[in-house]
């Protein structure tokens, strides 16, 4: 930090978290900007040119849940409000665990 | 989004300009940047039209101290809630500190007490067991073994009454917790308070062989003492047991024993507190003193006016000034109060609870009832359970709930919320008649108090930082001076 400097140990310790974690700082400063459902146009659900997700613009990890359980986003993701409340029983943690996230069948 | 700078203090120390996070704790230097942003979000800004606003030469260093202000809790949204209320975990907290009131009964009628005079909590009608018996203690100890989870350092604290009038007790149980430690593999040490009239040789031995920390209740210099610290027959205790306390020192000193503190306690009419520190401190031989305003409700004799809480702030204020400067030459001071909340400020406590009551630390009467600390022993309201049948889990939650910092709408502005959280659950009790009520009549003491600390903890930090390494572990001078005892 340039303008803050940590005296005690608290402060040294939410430093240090601030550098592990940069973009939870950056995400705060961000929050006006709409996260998750895209007011132009999203990738949607796609894999790289190596197969995963890290190299996408908007990967899935990130906005699997803002899609499934706060919008309802029917082009894209099934709806856990009425049809499928169970589509991500398998999935703990959507880093790990997005393949197991499997096709529903309307 | 709306932006808004969080509770904080910003204060001056050595021309620098300091800031205290009300929501972590955390202490930090502001540069002029970062302190211009800070003083402007306190108003309210709606970040990205704020830095459209700002001169382009600039723009970039005010981006930068901002996003530096909210990674660090200092400015937040207007959606994020002022004070985390997270409800606390369900689980049992393992037990640290059992505190033994081993008698109810006194030797001494001080004029203050809590325990016998107007602002008693127990009920005078009825008659209680006047001694705690070997078997509650080990009872209790049994508990506080089974209670104690992962924790590998229990403290047994002996209380009264007098705690010397039972000293048998004292003696079996010590036997006892040492077994159960050497069989758990834990380590326990003992601590315990005292008016020291019964002190004597073999006394003194027993205390040093087993380490006992021990708290003297004493007022200060005889006419001082001997205005509230009386026996029943008025006469005062002083020149009973000053030879007493001389005595324990020198075998403490001599044969290694723990540091011995001096507990104060200040009513109306007190004297200059500097000079009730060099007496204890250089003339009767006190590692540190510690001094609390007496626990009454406002109408007492006693009770401290507002014009003797603001003597007494001027006091503790020009005693500040004596720990800094020794501090700076590297010596410990014993002013005990200044040093234990230097220790808190430095590792950024930010409490949740004020006090560890009913968490890690609870009080058995001798009765085996259990109380949230010593204070509420034999107040039927606050029975948490019994030694025999347990911890009454239900009941304990209940008073965590209720004392929980999120429930007091005041402190939610207050920035020395994290040191505070209400102050002592047995003053709000008795000003009040609430224990979960922050303690208001305190409030703009407290803040005064805290804003004194931070001062001294920054101008230490500036001049010699190296001295604030005793810190990091837990402070060690002599027993907890704040919250223990006025018996």
């Amino acid at each position: 930090m340039n303008h803050l400097r940590p005296i005690n140990r608290k402060a040294a310790a939410l430093a240090r978290a601030r550098l592990d974690q940069p973009g939870a700082a950056r995400a705060l400063m961000l929050v006006d900007t709409p996260y998750g459902c895209s007011t132009q146009f999203a990738p949607g659900w796609e894999v790289d040119s190596s197969g995963g997700t890290y190299g996408l613009c908007q990967p899935i990890e990130r906005d699997l849940y803002d899609c499934y359980h706060s919008c309802y986003w029917p082009a894209q993701v099934p709806d856990s409000l009425t049809n499928f409340p169970s589509w991500t029983k398998t999935c703990g943690s959507p880093v790990q665990d997005w393949a197991q996230v499997d096709l529903v069948f309307p | 989004m709306n932006y808004r700078a969080a509770i904080h203090r910003t204060f001056e120390a050595g021309g620098q300009t300091f800031a205290y996070s009300a929501a972590s704790g955390a202490v930090v230097a502001l540069d002029a940047t970062s302190r211009a942003v800070l003083e402007r979000c306190t108003a309210g800004v709606d970040h990205p039209h704020w830095l459209e606003d700002a001169p382009a030469d600039t723009r970039l260093a005010q981006r930068e101290a901002f996003e530096e202000l909210v990674g660090m809790g200092f400015v937040r949204s207007e959606f994020e809630p002022a004070l985390n209320a997270d409800p606390l975990p369900e689980s049992a907290f393992p037990l640290q500190t059992l505190v033994l009131n081993v008698t109810n009964k006194c030797n001494l009628s001080c004029s203050y007490c809590y325990e016998f005079g107007q602002d008693r909590l127990s009920d005078a009608t009825r008659a209680r067991a006047p001694r705690m018996s070997d078997e509650t203690a080990r009872a209790s100890l049994d508990m506080l073994f089974e209670k104690s989870g992962r924790s590998r350092d229990l403290t047994v604290t002996f209380f009264g009454g007098e705690t010397l009038l039972n000293l048998d007790t004292i003696r079996a149980s010590v036997d006892y917790a040492e077994q159960r430690a050497r069989e758990t593999g834990k380590r326990v040490s003992f601590a315990l308070t005292t008016n020291a009239t019964l002190l004597d040789e073999a006394t003194i031995a027993f205390l040093v062989e087993h380490r006992f920390g021990v708290n003297i209740s004493i007022d200060g210099a005889q006419g001082d003492h001997d205005r509230h610290r009386t026996f029943k027959s008025g006469k005062g205790s002083y020149s009973v047991v000053l030879p007493r306390i001389r005595a324990l020192l020198a075998a403490m000193r001599g044969r290694g024993g723990r540091p011995v503190g001096a507990r104060v306690t200040l009513t109306r009419g007190m004297a200059d507190i500097a000079e009730t520190y060099r007496h204890l401190h250089d003339e009767v031989g006190f590692e540190s003193v510690g001094f609390a305003p007496v626990t009454s409700s406002s109408e007492r004799d006693f009770a401290l006016p507002a014009e003797e809480m603001d003597r007494l702030l001027r006091g503790f204020t020009a005693l500040a000034e004596e720990y800094v400067a020794a501090a700076l030459q590297d010596r410990q001071h014993g002013f005990s109060n200044l040093h234990d909340l230097l220790g808190e400020l430095h590792r950024g406590v930010s409490k949740a609870h004020p006090c560890g009551a009913a968490l890690g630390l609870v009080g058995v009467s001798t009765e085996g009832q259990i109380s949230p600390c010593h204070r509420f022993v034999e107040s039927d309201a606050h029975v948490m359970g019994d030694v025999k049948t347990g911890i009454d889990e239900k009941l304990r939650a209940e008073f965590l709930r209720a004392g929980h910092v999120a429930q007091k709408i005041p402190c939610h502005s207050c920035f020395a919320r994290p040191h505070c959280a209400g102050g002592c659950y047995h003053e709000a009790h008795v000003r009040y008649g609430d224990a979960g009520s922050p303690n208001l009549h305190a409030c703009d003491w407290i803040r005064a108090w805290t804003a004194l600390g931070l001062d001294c903890y920054a101008r230490i930090w500036l001049a010699n930082p190296g001295y604030l390494d005793r810190f990091e572990e837990r402070p060690k001078l002599a027993v907890r001076s704040s919250s223990e005892t006025q018996a």
